[in-house]
C-alpha cells in the first residue's frame, strides 16, 4: 500500500510547481473578460450612443452646411461656444450613458450570478471572492470611465473630420474649425472629469449598489434606494432638515465644484481643473473609506451567498 | 494520504439541523457515494467540504480549511454542483478560455479532445445546449483539470439513461485513477453500484451507514427465500422483508446477527443486495423506529 501512495505524492510535488507559473494577474484579467462576455452592453451601449450621435451630426452638417461656416466666420471669441456645442453635448451624452450603465451594472453585478446559479461554477474555480468583487467594482470606477472617454474621443474626432469635409466643400477654413475644437485637450479633460466626478467621487454610491446586489434576493435597486428614502424621510419628519438627502445627492452629482474651479462645461478648454484641491478634499477620502467598507462587506457576503 | 477528514461537523440553518456529528475519513483513490433522501444533508456536507458553507466542528480537505481557503483549495478540488450551473450566456469557447486562464492545472487539449467526441459546437452558447450536452461540457472542463478531489452533487439529475451511463463511463475510464478521489451524491443509485468503493447513507443530518463496498458484500446478504422456508428464514431476524413477484426477499445484516452463509443458502437464493434495496431496508427500519417513538 505504501509504494503507490509514495509515487502519487511525488507526482503531486512535481505538479505542485504549476500554480507558481501562472501569474497572479491572470485571474484578474480573465475575470474582467468574463464581465464583458456577460454584460455586452458595457461596450455596445456607448458605441450605439456614439453612432446615433454621429448620425445626427451628419444630418445637421448636410442639412445646414452654411451654418457652421457662418459661425466660424463671425470670429473666434464670441462664437466658440456655438461651434463646440455639439461636442459638449456629445460628451455629456456619453457621460450620462456611462452613469446609467454603471448604476445598472452595479445593481446586477453580484445578483445575476446568484440568480442563474452560475455562482456555483465561479466558486468551483480558484478565483477568490476578493478578486471577483474588486474586478466588479473596477468596472464603474475605472474601466467604464476610460472606455467611454476613449469612445468619445474617437467619436469627436470623426465629428471633426465630418466638419472639415463640410468646411472644404463650402469654402470655409478647416484650420479655424480645428482651432475652436482642441480635441486632445478636450479628451484629457473628459477623462479627468469622468474619473474624478463620476467614478471616485460617487464611489460609495456604486459600492453600495454592489453590496446590495450581493445581498438582495430581488429588486436590488429598490432595496438600495429604500434605506436612503427612509433615513431622509425620518430626518425630515423628526428634525425638518434634509442633510442626509443633500449628502447623497451631492455624492451622486455634486462633484463638479470640487474637481474644477469654473462653471464652464467640464470638457471646455476654459475649464480650470483643480486636481490638487480634489485630492485634498476630505469629502473624497471619507467617500472612499465608506466605499472600502461597502466592498469589504460585499466580499464577506459573497463568501456566504449561494444561488438564490 | 487523507483527502477528507471531518470530525463532528455540524450545520444548522436557524432551528433546522442540516448536518450533525458528521464524521468522515476518506483516503486517496476512493470513490465515495453519499446516498440519502431529499433534505438529508448530503448537499450541506458537500458544500462544507467545498467551502461553500460555514460549519461548526473540524474539517480538513487536503489539509486545508475549506471555509477559509476556498480559492486555494479549488486548485486541487473540482466540483460539479448541479447540471445547471454553467452560465447560460457563456460560449463553449469562452468557457474553455476562462478555465484555461484561471486554472493552473487545466489541460485545454484534453478538454477539447473530449468535446470533439460530442456534438457540442465551440461557437454555441450554453443556453443553446441540451441539458445532457451542458453536463458533457462541464464534465469535459472538469476532467481536464488535474485535480486530486472531484466532488459531484447530483451530476446526472434530469439526464436520460444514455447520458448517465456515458457520464460514469467517462469518469471511470478517462479520469479516475488511484491518485484521484471522487465523492458523489445521487438519487440514481443503480447507476453507481459498480462505481463506488465506499458507501455512506445519510438521513436527517446523520450518518446511518458508512462502509466500504467490500464490507457491504461481507456484511449484508439478500435472500430470495423458497416459500417453504419462509418461517425458518424469518426466525433468523432479517432487517427487512419485501415481496416481489410473489417471492419474499429478506435482507440480513450479518454484523448485527451473525449467521452462517451456508445456512442461508439452504433457505433460498443468497446474493449481495443492491444499494437501492439496502437503502430502502436501512431507511425503512429508521422511519419505523421514529414512528414508533412518536406514537
Amino acid at each position: 500500500m505504501n509504494t503507490p501512495s509514495n509515487t502519487v505524492s511525488q507526482e503531486f510535488e512535481t505538479n505542485g510547481s504549476a500554480p507558481a507559473v501562472m501569474a497572479a494577474t491572470q485571474p484578474i484579467y480573465w475575470s474582467l473578460r468574463r464581465e464583458f462576455w456577460e454584460n455586452r452592453y458595457l461596450y455596445i451601449a456607448p458605441l450605439s450612443v456614439a453612432a446615433v450621435f454621429l448620425f445626427g451630426y451628419l444630418i445637421a452638417a448636410i442639412h445646414s452646411p452654411g451654418q457652421l461656416r457662418a459661425l466660424l466666420a463671425l470670429g473666434h471669441a464670441h462664437n466658440h461656444d456655438e461651434v463646440s456645442g455639439p461636442f459638449d453635448i456629445s460628451a455629456a451624452l456619453m457621460m450620462g450613458t456611462a452613469i446609467l450603465m454603471s448604476v445598472f451594472y452595479c445593481a446586477d453585478a453580484l445578483h445575476g450570478e446568484r440568480r442563474d446559479r452560475s455562482i456555483l461554477f465561479w466558486k468551483s474555480l480558484p478565483v477568490s471572492d476578493v478578486t471577483t468583487v474588486l474586478v466588479k467594482a473596477s468596472i464603474p470606477l475605472l474601466i467604464l470611465p476610460v472606455l467611454v472617454s476613449a469612445i468619445t474621443v474617437v467619436m469627436q474626432f470623426l465629428m471633426l473630420l465630418l466638419g472639415s469635409v463640410v468646411m472644404l466643400a463650402t469654402g470655409g477654413s478647416v484650420a479655424t474649425l480645428w482651432a475652436n475644437v482642441p480635441i486632445l485637450q478636450m479628451s484629457l479633460l473628459m477623462l479627468y472629469h469622468v474619473l474624478t466626478a463620476h467614478a471616485l467621487w460617487p464611489a460609495p454610491v456604486y459600492c453600495w449598489l454592489l453590496l446590495v446586489s450581493g445581498w438582495a434576493r430581488r429588486a436590488t435597486l429598490l432595496w438600495a434606494a429604500l434605506p436612503i428614502v427612509a433615513i431622509g424621510g425620518l430626518e425630515k419628519i423628526a428634525f425638518n432638515t434634509s442633510h442626509f438627502a443633500t449628502l447623497v445627492g451631492e455624492r451622486f452629482i455634486g462633484a463638479s465644484a470640487v474637481v474644477a474651479s469654473t462653471d464652464a462645461f467640464p470638457t471646455d478648454p476654459m475649464t480650470r481643473i483643480t486636481p490638487a484641491a480634489f485630492l485634498a478634499s476630505p469629502g473624497l477620502w471619507v467617500g472612499l473609506a465608506i466605499a472600502a467598507v461597502f466592498l469589504a462587506a460585499a466580499v464577506k457576503l459573497r463568501r456566504y451567498q449561494g444561488p438564490i | 494520504m487523507t483527502v477528507i477528514e471531518a470530525r463532528s461537523v455540524r450545520k444548522a440553518f436557524g432551528t433546522t439541523i442540516a448536518l450533525d456529528s458528521f464524521n468522515l475519513h476518506l483516503e486517496e483513490g476512493r470513490i465515495l457515494g453519499i446516498i440519502g433522501p431529499n433534505g438529508a444533508g448530503k448537499s450541506t456536507a458537500l458544500n462544507a467540504i467545498l467551502g461553500l458553507t460555514s460549519y461548526e466542528g473540524e474539517l480538513k480537505v487536503l489539509g486545508r480549511d475549506p471555509w477559509m481557503e476556498r480559492d486555494r483549495l479549488m486548485r486541487d478540488v473540482c466540483f460539479i454542483a448541479d447540471v445547471a450551473v454553467l452560465p447560460r450566456w457563456m460560449r463553449v469557447s469562452h468557457a474553455l478560455d476562462y478555465v484555461a486562464g484561471v486554472h493552473p492545472r487545466f489541460d485545454r487539449t484534453k478538454a477539447e479532445a473530449f468535446l470533439a467526441k460530442t456534438s457540442i459546437s465551440k461557437r454555441a452558447k450554453v443556453r443553446e445546449l441540451s441539458k445532457g450536452m451542458v453536463t458533457q461540457l462541464h464534465l469535459a472542463l472538469v476532467m481536464a483539470i488535474d485535480a486530486r478531489l472531484l466532488v459531484l452533487d447530483e451530476p446526472t439529475l434530469g439526464l436520460d439513461i444514455l447520458y448517465r451511463k456515458q457520464f460514469y463511463d467517462s469518469l471511470l475510464n478517462d479520469y479516475f485513477d488511484r491518485s484521484r478521489t471522487i465523492v458523489v451524491t445521487t438519487h440514481q443509485v443503480e447507476d453507481i453500484q459498480h462505481v463506488l468503493t465506499d458507501l455512506m447513507f445519510v438521513d436527517r443530518g446523520h450518518i446511518v451507514l458508512d462502509c466500504s463496498m467490500d464490507d457491504l458484500e461481507s456484511s449484508y446478504v439478500e435472500l430470495i427465500v423458497h416459500p417453504e422456508n419462509i418461517a425458518a428464514a424469518r426466525a433468523l431476524q432479517p432487517i427487512h422483508e419485501r415481496q416481489a413477484l410473489g417471492r419474499n426477499t429478506l435482507l440480513f445484516d450479518l454484523k448485527r446477527h451473525p449467521i452462517d452463509r451456508q445456512q442461508l443458502s439452504t433457505l433460498g437464493e443468497a446474493r449481495t443486495p443492491a444499494i437501492s434495496d439496502l437503502f430502502v431496508a436501512v431507511m425503512g427500519s429508521r422511519s419505523g423506529q421514529t414512528q414508533g417513538a412518536t406514537l
